[in-house]
């Protein structure tokens, strides 16, 4: 107890540089909890994705389209319950700085497959009756401020023009973790536009999505769809949503790698404050630690003394960090919406800042300790006075 | 030589040598130290910087290790114990006062005097009620509270003096007990020292370089270049 009574009266005994300590412990495990926070909402997408659901592209690149005919074959296959299909639109809403994912899709059958979009049942009639009608999240139609019969104007990249829509529903999402910034509207609109406009593009899509009746045979339906279509003109390629997210994120590693090591880096360079802290908070107390041994005390109850200290400032800091990183994750979330929809703190951000700041405390304890311990009493002694 | 009975002697100190590692260098500290201490005895050992009088008194307290010889104190042959051994005996038996008082700042006198009893079994009330004693006996019952920050240096000292005689120990080693501390408070901790000898009958070993302070001892041992000078035993101070 009289231990625990020192361990924590030394933690706090200068109260400037333990102050200044917490305080580059608690930003740099902001900092990292952040950038945890950016590289586990860039994995969103993949860690949301269905483990029932299937994407099937062009086997040459997703920028190929695929015949609307091959619908009716791959619903034949064994093991699918429903198909559905878009393109990526690639509108832009005024200016090109309003970026949102957008596509057209069969609706139907489309938010079938995405159970974690949820519609008021009025408004998805509405939608689905109206051949110009859009559904969006309430996250997007918040931030442009839209409401349910606005009219909304995207400027094709692709299918260049001015297209007109009217927002008929707006989903909210399933859990915290669904993404509710995407534009959905109808894949038939476009395409009669298209047949008059440039025939050849017509009754093409982008991808295909299959809903299957079980996780375990994904592999064994991926592989019927592609030998479906093989030696066609369009043979396809058919994987899971999460390996064909995962090939998205793929293209991006080197930055996601990046981030990462800067999120190292942040938390070496705190380690070495730390340590610095520790090496000169131990030297003051060599004539403390030299008396305590002198009295009888063990190299065990030293090992606590440093140890423990440490993990007081080290916890502390941990924790102010941990409890700012929820409205900093909030703020910039909010101002990189953007860019990742998905901007939460995760519990395994928060096991990550835990596991970090006590591998910090741990390791700049290590020499101080050592040093504490093998100074005979006579030399700690003597550097008193 | 002191004259003591064998039955009596309570530090046996024989053929004791002790040299330090400067680098490649050996400093010789200690040449064939041999005497003895009776129990009850107040001893003054004395000496010019360098003489090695705190080497004696650290290898008598245990805290430091001969390289030749031995030393008994009470029955234990301090020489032959492990580290851990020599920190157990240490806190049984050896109550330390130092120049610079040496208490823990983060503790308040009371938690000064009560810390070397959390390494006995005594339940937290004992330890408190002989702390408080303890605090009592070198009237500081009134700083029980306070930090050592907060008290002069002849307080700090008297604070030193309850922790080392908290846990009854065997001796009493202080080295330079006096040498920070300004005439009159010198004297108050000298006449703590004496009482303590006196009334409760502490064996006291003390390093000085004080002539005054070696003067209320029984015994005075003069080192000189770490050789006993053993022609002034009886202190004719």
């Amino acid at each position: 107890m009289m231990i625990l009574k020192i361990l924590f009266r030394n933690a706090f005994h200068n109260k400037l540089r333990s102050s200044l300590t917490i305080l580059g412990i608690a930003v740099a495990i902001l900092a990292f909890g952040l950038l945890r926070t950016v590289i586990s909402s860039w994995y969103s997408g993949v860690e949301a994705a269905s483990t029932t659901r299937l994407v099937t592209r062009n086997a040459i690149s997703i920028i190929f389209p695929l015949p609307i005919s091959y619908q009716e074959k791959i619903r034949q296959i064994a093991g699918v319950k429903t198909v559905s299909y878009g393109n990526w639109f690639g509108g832009v809403y005024i200016e090109e700085k309003n970026f949102f994912p957008n596509f057209c899709v069969e609706p139907k059958t489309y938010f079938q497959l995405y159970p974690e979009f949820v519609l008021d049942p009025l408004q998805e009639k509405a939608f689905l009756a109206d051949r110009k009608g859009f559904v969006t999240g309430r996250k997007l139609a918040s931030r442009f401020g839209w409401k349910i019969g606005d009219k909304v104007t995207l400027k094709g990249t692709i299918y260049i023009g001015n297209w007109d829509f009217v927002l008929r529903a707006i989903y909210h999402g399933r859990d915290e973790t669904v993404d509710e910034t995407q534009f959905f509207f109808h894949w038939n609109y476009l395409n009669e536009v298209i047949k008059k406009r440039s025939p050849d593009w017509a009754d093409k899509v982008g991808f295909y999505m299959t809903g299957i009746s079980r996780p375990d045979i994904a592999p064994d339906v991926a592989l019927a769809i592609d030998n479906a279509f093989k030696n066609s003109l369009a043979e396809t390629l058919t994987e899971t949503e999460k390996a064909f997210n995962q090939g998205f994120i793929a293209m991006s590693g080197a930055i996601v790698t990046a981030i990462q090591m800067i999120s190292f880096v942040v938390i070496f360079i705190i380690m070495a404050v730390v340590a610095n802290t520790m090496a000169m908070t131990t030297r003051e107390r060599t004539g403390d630690y030299s008396i305590m041994k002198t009295l009888g005390f063990g190299a065990k109850d030293i090992t606590i003394l440093i140890f423990g200290e440490s993990l007081v400032i080290t916890a502390t800091g941990c924790i102010i960090g941990i409890i700012l990183t929820f409205p900093a994750a909030k703020a910039f979330g909010h101002s990189l919406a953007n860019y990742f929809p998905v901007f939460l703190v995760s519990a395994k951000t928060i096991y990550y800042d835990i596991v970090a700041a006590f591998l910090i405390a741990v390791l700049a304890a290590i020499i101080p300790t050592r040093h504490a311990i093998r100074i005979r009493i006579a030399d700690g002694l003597r550097r008193i006075g | 030589m002191i004259v003591t009975e064998k039955n009596n002697t309570i530090v046996e100190i024989k053929n004791v040598y002790k040299c330090y590692h400067r680098e490649s260098l050996i400093v010789p500290v200690l040449h064939d130290i041999t005497f003895d201490i009776a129990e009850g005895e107040f001893l003054a050992l004395m000496g010019p910087s360098g003489s090695g009088k705190t080497t004696l008194l650290n290898l008598l307290a245990g805290i430091d290790k001969v390289d030749e010889g031995t030393i008994r104190i009470g029955d234990v042959d301090i020489t032959t114990l492990s580290e851990t051994e020599l920190a157990h005996w240490r806190a049984n038996h050896v109550g330390f006062i130092f120049q610079f008082y040496n208490l823990i700042p983060v503790l308040k006198a009371i938690e000064n005097v009560e810390l070397p009893l959390h390494l006995t079994s005594l339940p937290k009330k004992e330890r408190r009620e002989h702390a408080e004693m303890a605090l009592k006996m070198v009237g500081l019952a009134h700083r029980m509270d306070h930090y050592p920050g907060e008290m002069s240096g002849g307080e700090q000292q008297r604070v030193a003096i309850a922790r080392a005689i908290v846990t009854d120990p065997t001796i009493l080693v202080a080295d330079e007990p006096t040498g920070d501390l300004d005439r009159v408070s010198a004297e108050e901790i000298l006449s703590m020292l004496e009482r303590l000898n006196a009334e409760m009958g502490k064996t006291i070993i003390m390093v000085t370089h004080d002539p005054r302070a070696a003067q209320r001892a029984k015994v005075l041992r003069h080192l000189d270049k770490g050789y006993l000078n053993d022609d002034d035993s009886q202190n004719p101070l």
